[in-house]
């Protein structure tokens, strides 16, 4: 048996130390998607095996290549916030906030703090949204049916609350530079903090599901182990690096938003194994709950946009139609954009998946230049060769799962 | 954390072509596309940038000298700051920067799109094959000379063009985004239309898509 590749798992090894020479066949190479149900979209993983051991995996990308940053070039940044939406769109309020935070960079911008815990409350919503969206395929993925009918149950609630806000579920186009598409409704908070409560009791509920379930701890401890030195080198980010045993969490390093204000904990793993980022993915979610309390507690008055930036937040609707300096600044706002110096800048947040970043090179007016989407799951996805090799055909569905990627960030 | 002084002038006392580029936020760097190897792998040795956050490259134009310029962004994840390095490549029409997949893993796949849409190739990387785009497909889309519209192109799979006579067909954005343009002296060319002038509701679809 040729052994230029190791074998992980432990089944995988016993297989290969047995197998006599005589029965070994050619290697057979499987597509595995772009429509296989635990691609978690369309990704296609191009596999070479040998048997049932993946000897050579090479994912192959771009069927949801849209061509994101080529739009960018042609609209004005606020044009471009519904395409954020459609970044990682199991999270676009996340996706909203980084997008107006990297903008409000380059205009050199301080948004109120009321703006800031707006966007705190929404971020870790989303990210709630999107664990509880990535654990129930999870347990779908790995046979545990019922975890995807309760975390389903309670997205449902989180939509509620999404439409309550901003008049859509799913695309919620949120964020404006400069600030919101509008204030918080009244009584909104309250909602959410009574999601929180009832919330709480129901996430430990699913996560005793699987936990300490017998099938899903054989599927996932030890299986896809990724080191730390590979987390970083291979750049991952999010969940899937801390669960390597990486304590680096945007939040807590760079803190923007007002994320300083607020008390919270970064769960690190310590094997690096599917179980691990599972683990971190369930105590994140505990953490973003704390954090919406805290946010809700303190939440501030005052403005919800930045006032002072005429040239960039479009003027309140009544003020337009009763004055021609408002009805001016609307115009050129809405015709040419929100007007930004030139210049260079990178910002990323720490997204439910990992970094969502945005470079934007601006060359001054309201249309940039050109902007480089970092999406977390393209990176968190380049692992895959390394990390799948020498796993059972199963174990590498056990792997997509807890990589949590989804493809409209990866293929933009 | 270091000042964003203290990393230039570290950087500088060792490569002395290295010069401090105009940024918005974290410290940046101009480069010599033949020391970029050895700048980063200073940076991540000696400075702990330990972390390739992106690689990506911008096309400054059709007319712009250099064309190319390709930008790394490094983070530390114990120091916790950013530095952006930015190499011109030598040549307008092949744009070449070396290849760092080596010093990290995570490169491979960003090196791997920016060749397929932007079109610099990195010298010394394992499988320079597209990623985001089809194999065999003959654009650079990034690229400020690729309409926003797009080209007509065979589909990725020849038989099926062949055989349906299909093409992966241009889709001009008529009807939007709109976007004034500033500045101008004539009214009518300000008003706001589509920025992707290659081919709108005023000008015909040019003979060459």
């Amino acid at each position: 048996m040729p052994t230029d590749y190791a074998f992980p798992d432990s089944a995988a090894k016993a297989a290969a130390a047995t197998e006599a020479p005589e029965f070994q066949t050619e290697k057979m190479s499987l597509a595995m998607g772009p429509s296989h149900p635990s691609t978690h979209g369309v990704l296609r993983l191009s596999l070479e095996l040998d048997g049932e051991m993946v000897t050579k995996c090479d994912p192959v990308l771009g069927y949801l290549h849209r061509g994101d940053e080529k739009i960018a070039e042609n609209m004005t940044y606020n044009q471009f916030v519904p395409y954020t939406d459609r970044l990682d769109y199991l999270a676009p309020l996340a996706n909203n906030a980084a997008y107006a935070i990297a903008v409000e960079k380059l205009a050199n911008l301080t948004v109120p703090p009321r703006c800031q815990a707006i966007r705190v409350i929404t971020s870790e919503m989303a990210r709630i949204s999107a664990h509880l969206l990535g654990l129930g395929a999870y347990g779908i993925d790995v046979g545990a049916w019922s975890v995807f009918l309760y975390t389903f149950t309670e997205r449902e609630k989180l939509y509620k609350l999404f439409e309550e806000l901003t008049g859509a579920r799913f695309t919620t186009s949120y964020s404006r530079i400069g600030g919101l598409a509008r204030d918080v409704p009244e009584g909104w908070n309250a909602n959410v903090d009574a999601f929180c409560d009832q919330f709480l009791p129901i996430l430990e509920e699913i996560l005793k599901l699987l936990t300490r379930n017998k099938i899903f701890m054989d599927r996932t401890i030890g299986v896809g182990v990724i080191s730390k030195e590979d987390a970083i080198s291979y750049g991952l980010t999010g969940p899937n690096l801390r669960g390597s045993g990486v304590d680096f969490d945007l939040r807590k390093a760079k803190p923007y938003s007002g994320y300083e204000q607020h008390d919270f904990d970064i769960p690190v793993g310590s094997k690096g194994d599917c179980y691990d980022r599972y683990l971190c993915r369930g105590e994140e979610m505990r953490q973003s709950v704390r954090i919406i309390k805290q946010a809700i507690k303190t939440f501030p008055g005052g403005d919800w946009y930045a006032k002072d930036a005429v040239r960039i937040f479009a003027p309140r609707k009544d003020k337009v139609l009763t004055s021609m300096e408002e009805l001016i600044n609307n115009f050129m706002i809405v015709t040419e954009g929100p007007q930004m110096p030139a210049g260079e800048v990178y910002f990323e947040a720490e997204n439910p998946k990992g970094a969502l970043g945005f470079f934007i090179v601006s060359k001054g007016g309201g249309v940039p230049y050109r902007m480089k989407i970092r999406g977390p799951s393209f990176c968190n996805l380049s692992i895959l060769p390394k990390v799948c090799q020498g796993n059972l055909v199963s174990d590498v569905v056990s792997i997509l799962g807890s990589l949590d990627f989804v493809m409209g960030e990866c293929d933009r | 954390m270091t000042a964003p002084a203290d990393v230039f002038a570290a950087v500088q006392s060792q490569f002395p072509a290295v010069t401090a580029r105009p940024t918005l936020d974290h410290p940046s760097i101009n480069v010599p596309v033949g020391d970029v190897v050895a700048v980063l792998t200073h940076l991540r040795d000696v400075q702990s940038m330990d972390f390739l956050v992106d690689v990506t490259a911008v096309d400054w134009g059709v007319e712009a000298t250099p064309r190319f310029s390709v930008v790394w962004h490094l983070l530390s994840t114990t120091k916790n700051n950013y530095v952006r390095v930015v190499a011109a490549c030598g040549s307008d029409t092949e744009p070449v920067a070396p290849t760092i997949s080596h010093l990290w893993a995570g490169a491979n796949w960003h090196e791997r799109e920016t060749f397929d849409l932007l079109g610099v190739r990195f010298e010394g990387h394992p499988d320079l094959r597209r990623i985001l785009m089809w194999d065999g497909y003959p654009h650079h889309p990034l690229r400020k000379d690729f309409p926003l519209a797009g080209i007509d192109t065979p589909l990725p799979d020849l038989e099926v063009g062949e055989l349906t006579k299909a093409t992966a067909a241009p889709a001009p954005m008529m009807g939007g985004p709109f976007v004034a343009s500033v500045g101008e002296m004539n009214m009518t060319d300000a008003e706001p239309s589509a920025k992707d002038e290659s081919w709108s509701e005023r000008s015909n679809k040019p003979a060459t898509l």
